[in-house]
């Protein structure tokens, strides 16, 4: 057969597909981003949890106080050190963190997450 | 029983040991970087020789396989798709073949009902096959905002509709559990099915086990162990702009059992039965015409041969044909 030249179109076409992320990024390196901690953030030090655990771990915080809140009714959460807090994302989570551009933007962005938070939640104008 | 499976199992299970126990004991850049891009290379470089090997081999005779009426008589209705005699049919054929499955489609399993033997209509591996494919193409393009920055609007969309069950945090991902449902399927029918356990080797259970152990790893870091995505978006976008490093802090070690399956099973697709994926492209009973009837085929490598018409051997021997009384055509 003489299909050597559509054979080699193919391949050539397969060849630039597949390697999409080489040349998109054409070879720039981006700097993962850092989550950007308000002055109130900053003096409290610590978060509900340890940091690493917020880290890997704060949507599954938040969506065990919806269920408890909304479904229980219960508003008190206590972290592993035993300490209370008042499980409400509007006003435990963003008394410190009203940055929302600058601390949950960022990461979602960049990891191509889409919280439904805000498809009930507003949010306050930021402060800082 | 064939038992094959456990070898494959087994290897499975200490290849993935390998890359844990590496990764903890500090070989993060082996299997995080050097390996990675072998794989990459090895799959390109395997995948461009096996497909170039395939246009070199010769096709002398038009081989399709023909499931319908051939073209013939005006009054008789061919079938135009499934014994194309047009390259239109030919495209159209090979279309529902890569995008269908079409030829598992028609898979019928023959059986014996008492004395009668029976040919009964079977879609399971179709079925399975289908879930498989589709997942995992879902799949790897999702992947793409691991290695794309920033991440492509088509991506977004996928997710939104794979994620569109909102069932826990972080969302379910409908063709992860599609993928590992399928794989599984699929094994199991290998290991269950008398008949598919008797013809099956280790090499046709290799890449299962390898696919279930990707997809298992990957369920495990996104809904239960959890890891630092963002960190390891840091590390893939090193790999995929050419500034390969390892993040600070490091990432969870199971994170490099996944990145070595992906990797072996990327390196290994050209070396194996996993090359049907450019090979359907390339299948002469499938991509050819049926136009054998109608057109001549001359074999490309047939040698000059030296001939001698009647009309240059009647010029020849004229003379002495018609002194021996023979007739000729022209006096």
């Amino acid at each position: 057969m003489k299909d050597k030249g559509k054979i080699i179109v193919g391949l050539v076409i397969f060849v630039v597909v597949l390697t999409f992320p080489f040349w998109y990024n054409h070879g720039v390196a981006t700097q993962a981003p850092e989550p950007e901690l308000t002055k109130k953030a900053k003096k409290a030090d610590k978060c509900v949890e340890e940091t690493a655990y917020m880290r890997k771990e704060h949507m599954q915080i938040l969506d065990k106080w919806r269920d408890t809140v909304v479904r229980d009714g219960k508003r008190m959460y206590v972290n592993a050190n035993g300490k209370e807090y008042m499980a409400s994302l509007s006003n435990t989570c963003i008394d410190c963190h009203s940055n929302k551009e600058e601390f949950c933007d960022k990461c979602h962005d960049y990891a191509s997450v889409e919280p439904y938070c805000w498809d009930c939640h507003t949010y306050p104008e930021e402060k800082e | 029983m064939n038992v094959s499976y456990l070898y494959s199992l087994l290897a499975v299970i200490i290849l993935g040991l390998i890359a844990y126990v590496g990764a903890a004991i500090g070989l993060e850049s082996l299997f995080g970087i050097v390996i990675p891009y072998l794989a990459i290379l090895a799959f390109l470089v395997g995948f461009v020789n096996k497909v170039l090997d395939w246009a070199k081999s010769p096709v002398p005779f038009r081989i399709t396989t023909t499931c319908g009426q051939q073209k013939t008589l005006d009054w008789i209705k061919p079938s135009t798709i499934d014994n194309p005699t047009t390259t239109r049919g030919v495209i159209i054929r090979m279309l529902l073949e890569i995008l269908l499955f079409r030829s598992l489609f028609r898979n019928t399993r023959v059986e014996f009902k008492g004395e009668k033997v029976s040919y009964k209509w079977v879609i399971w591996l179709w079925l399975f096959a289908i879930m498989f494919h589709y997942s995992f193409f879902v799949v790897v393009i999702r992947h793409l905002r691991f290695f794309v920055e920033p991440t492509p609007f088509f991506v977004n969309a996928l997710e939104t509709v794979d994620g569109m069950l909102q069932l826990g945090l972080p969302g379910l991902f409908i063709s992860g559990a599609t993928l590992l449902g399928a794989t599984t399927l699929l094994l199991l029918r290998r290991i269950l099915l008398p008949k598919m356990n008797y013809i099956s080797r280790a090499a046709d259970y290799f890449p299962l086990f390898l696919i279930i152990g990707i997809a298992l790893t990957g369920i495990m870091m996104r809904y239960f162990t959890k890891v630092d995505v963002v960190k390891i978006k840091e590390l893939t976008m090193g790999l995929a702009s050419f500034h390969p490093g390892i993040p600070e802090g490091g990432v969870s070690a199971l994170f490099y059992v996944h990145l070595f399956f992906v990797s072996l099973l990327v390196a290994y697709i050209p070396f194996s039965k996993l090359m049907h994926m450019g090979g359907i492209f390339l299948s002469p009973t499938r991509n050819l015409a049926n136009n054998n009837r109608m057109k001549r085929h001359i074999n490309p490598w047939n040698p000059k041969v030296k001939i001698h018409t009647y009309d240059e051997y009647e010029e020849d021997f004229r003379d002495k044909m018609k002194d021996a009384g023979i007739p000729v055509e022209k006096e």
